[in-house]
């Protein structure tokens, strides 16, 4: 089972008082690969890896990570895996070499195979130049790149990322994943949450988390599958009209703007969804210009998080 | 997994923020510089030239002597001469003097007598200090002139003052300095330390990693012993050079004892530490503390003067017991040892802080 995969979870729960902020998540994270964690905030994301990584102690469930029982031998773990903060966690007032320095130290890498390690970091994250320059003066993606070669300068089985990319500007974020999949082909497990559907689609595998339960999971193409609802696009000259027109209606999930084109999810109970729009948007006869078109992970989002998915892939 | 290097990367983590916290290592060198010259030249319980008026109605060679032996014992400057006992009460009253010399106009007769006081001196009793300064001039003597001599009165007690004769405060005071000085400083310091990484968020960071409790409390204090060491020399070079306080004892045994008081107050620092959320809520904490170890320990009033919970209180701060032991040390020429039972007392309460301190914290953000 372990060989397989680097996290088993079960029926994972986390109270805070009277909030249940992770509500029996049960997971399977295949090694070597990129799970992602999609949700929108405050969807338990952050609370379930700080239990996987035990910082937080389950109030009910068990998990294994490596083959280690977690919050048990969490101290043994602790040199297997590469953690990642959300907020920018180290040493602002040291520079990037001196941060880079402690952690190897704090990891006890040897001094021999810290240096080397270091200097490769340099290289691969592109920190060379900023090298004497204190973490506190660096920009986002900067200090991104510096927080990833700190949590993998032990070379961890195990990185988890808490939305890495949360601060920072497209191409970072671009050049962040290309590392991400470098690390993940040479064998790393990686469990990254995030908000961006565009860095979730990348993901091997996904689960979509929602007021702590996992609403969804499987590959983002599996996801797009089985959504279990139609898409249809609908180019209008007043798409306020449109709006008005097929809100509340039956069989109706959802309808979205995008620039002039409206995106509508249908219920598969209608069977003929083309048709039963241009029935319900007859009065705009000749304005609206109506089309089937393929589901993306956005729309397994926005159904999985209004409940529509559960019943479909529980 | 044993590994040395991880208590070693937090010391010198914590030696290079120190390096570059400017604020901080102005506050090291800043703080006993700034109090040894506060309290070594501002606070003197031993007052002289206080101003002082008087009204001899008398006018005799004898009351002018008992004037001039008045202003002869430094206590009382004359500055000014009153014609009445009103007039001495008004300039009292008023505040321009703060005691006043009456001599009646039949003093002669009343010394010759010696039934009934001869003088009055009027003083603002008001501050203590002052009223105990007065006291003195009231053991004045007179004497007729030699033809006349009258019968010397003896004392029933003679005093002797021991360790500091000519009664400065600086010799008691300079001392204890080094513990208010170690207690503001290095409670502080630690209190914010582990406080300051929670808020800035390392503190997720670190207890992520194989660090233990221990190894990271550690490397903590171990930095602030060397700075406490250092600031124990600041104030005794000071205390030597700038107020000539004598050291009788030797110095090993002065650093000795100031080591187990750093260690005390740093382990206090770090159990502070563990109960703030925030540096502010540490910085409050470490005042709360501050405060008794000044005002109980021993160091502004006597132990001995002291109501009985308060004496109960006092035995707790590790304060009140280096006040003992380093008063012992230098103004006695005691040895460490001798005061064992003050060193004790110093090591159990590091003790226990620690242990305190390492159970509260724990490697969870829960």
């Amino acid at each position: 089972m372990s060989q397989e995969f680097a996290i088993v979870a079960h029926n994972l729960t986390r109270r805070f008082g009277s909030l249940t902020a992770v509500d029996h998540v049960s997971l399977h994270v295949p090694r070597a690969q990129i799970y992602g964690f999609l949700g929108p905030n405050g969807s338990g994301k952050s609370t379930t890896i700080r239990m996987l990584c035990g910082l937080l102690t389950p109030s009910e469930g068990d998990a294994t990570v490596l083959g280690y029982n977690i919050p048990g031998q969490v101290s043994t773990l602790r040199h297997k895996i590469g953690y990642m903060t959300q907020r920018f966690s180290l040493y602002e007032d040291l520079t990037t070499i001196e941060n880079l320095r402690f952690i190897a130290s704090v990891y006890c890498v040897p001094h021999r195979e810290a240096r080397e390690s270091i200097e490769s970091a340099l290289e691969r994250y592109e920190l060379r130049d900023l090298m004497q320059q204190r973490a506190g003066t660096l920009s986002g993606g900067q200090r991104q790149r510096l927080s990833l070669a700190a949590a993998t300068l032990h070379r961890p089985e195990l990185l988890l990322l808490d939305e890495p990319t949360s601060a920072v500007d497209p191409q970072s974020r671009r050049d962040f994943w290309a590392i991400l999949f470098q690390l993940a082909s040479e064998g790393t497990t990686i469990l990254v949450s995030t908000h961006y559907m565009d860095e979730a689609e990348r993901c091997h595998n996904l689960a979509i988390l929602n007021h702590g339960v996992v609403v969804a999971n499987g590959t983002p193409l599996d996801l797009e599958k089985r959504i279990g609802v139609s898409v249809v696009e609908i180019g209008a000259k007043s798409p306020a009209q449109v709006n008005s027109l097929l809100s509340a209606q039956s069989g109706i999930l959802s309808v979205a703007q995008l620039g002039a084109l409206m995106r509508v999810l249908v219920a598969h109970s209608i069977k003929n969804p083309v048709e039963y729009l241009q029935g319900l948007l007859q009065t705009l006869e000749g304005d609206v210009e109506i089309t089937l078109t393929h589901p993306n992970l956005e729309d397994v989002f926005v159904v999985a998080t209004q409940g529509g998915y559960a019943g479909v892939l529980a | 997994m044993k590994c040395y290097s991880r208590l070693y990367a937090i010391i010198s983590k914590e030696v290079l923020q120190l390096r570059r916290d400017r604020l901080t290592l102005g506050l090291i060198v800043g703080i006993p510089f700034l109090q040894i010259m506060l309290f070594g030249y501002a606070i003197n319980t031993d007052v002289r030239h206080l101003r002082g008026a008087v009204a001899d109605l008398s006018n005799t060679s004898l009351s002018r002597q008992l004037v001039t032996n008045a202003e002869a014992t430094q206590v009382m400057d004359v500055v000014m001469r009153a014609d009445s006992a009103e007039q001495l009460e008004s300039w009292l009253k008023a505040g321009r003097v703060v005691m006043g010399l009456y001599i009646p106009n039949d003093f002669d007769r009343r010394v010759a007598q010696g039934t009934r006081a001869a003088a009055q001196l009027l003083v603002d009793g008001s501050d203590p200090v002052v009223l105990g300064a007065a006291r003195q001039l009231a053991q004045l003597d007179i004497r007729y002139d030699t033809a006349r001599q009258m019968p010397h009165p003896l004392s029933f007690i003679e005093v002797r003052t021991h360790y500091n004769p000519e009664r400065r405060s600086a010799v008691n005071i300079v001392p204890a300095l080094i513990g208010v000085i170690l207690t503001m400083t290095m409670v502080l310091f630690t209190a914010v330390a582990i406080v300051r990484e929670r808020e800035r968020g390392n503190l997720e960071l670190l207890i992520n990693t194989p660090v233990t409790t221990f190894e990271l409390m550690l490397g903590k204090i171990i930095p602030y012993i060397v700075i406490g060491l250092l600031q124990v020399t600041i104030i005794l070079l000071l205390g030597v050079f700038v107020f000539s306080v004598p050291i009788n004892g030797t110095l090993f045994d002065i650093y000795f004892a100031s080591l187990i008081f750093i260690a005390a107050n740093l382990t206090l620092g770090l159990l502070l530490s563990t109960l703030a959320k925030t540096q502010f809520q540490a910085m409050q904490m470490t005042f709360i503390f501050f405060l008794p170890s000044i005002l109980l320990s021993g160091f502004m009033f006597p132990f001995d003067g002291m109501p009985k919970p308060a004496q109960y209180i006092a035995e707790i701060l590790p304060m009140t017991h280096f006040v003992r032991i380093i008063r012992g040390i230098v103004l006695r020429g005691a040895e460490v040892f001798q005061l064992s039972q003050e060193l004790w007392a110093l090591a159990a309460f590091a003790v226990m802080t620690m242990s305190l301190a390492l159970l509260r914290f724990r490697k969870r953000l829960d």
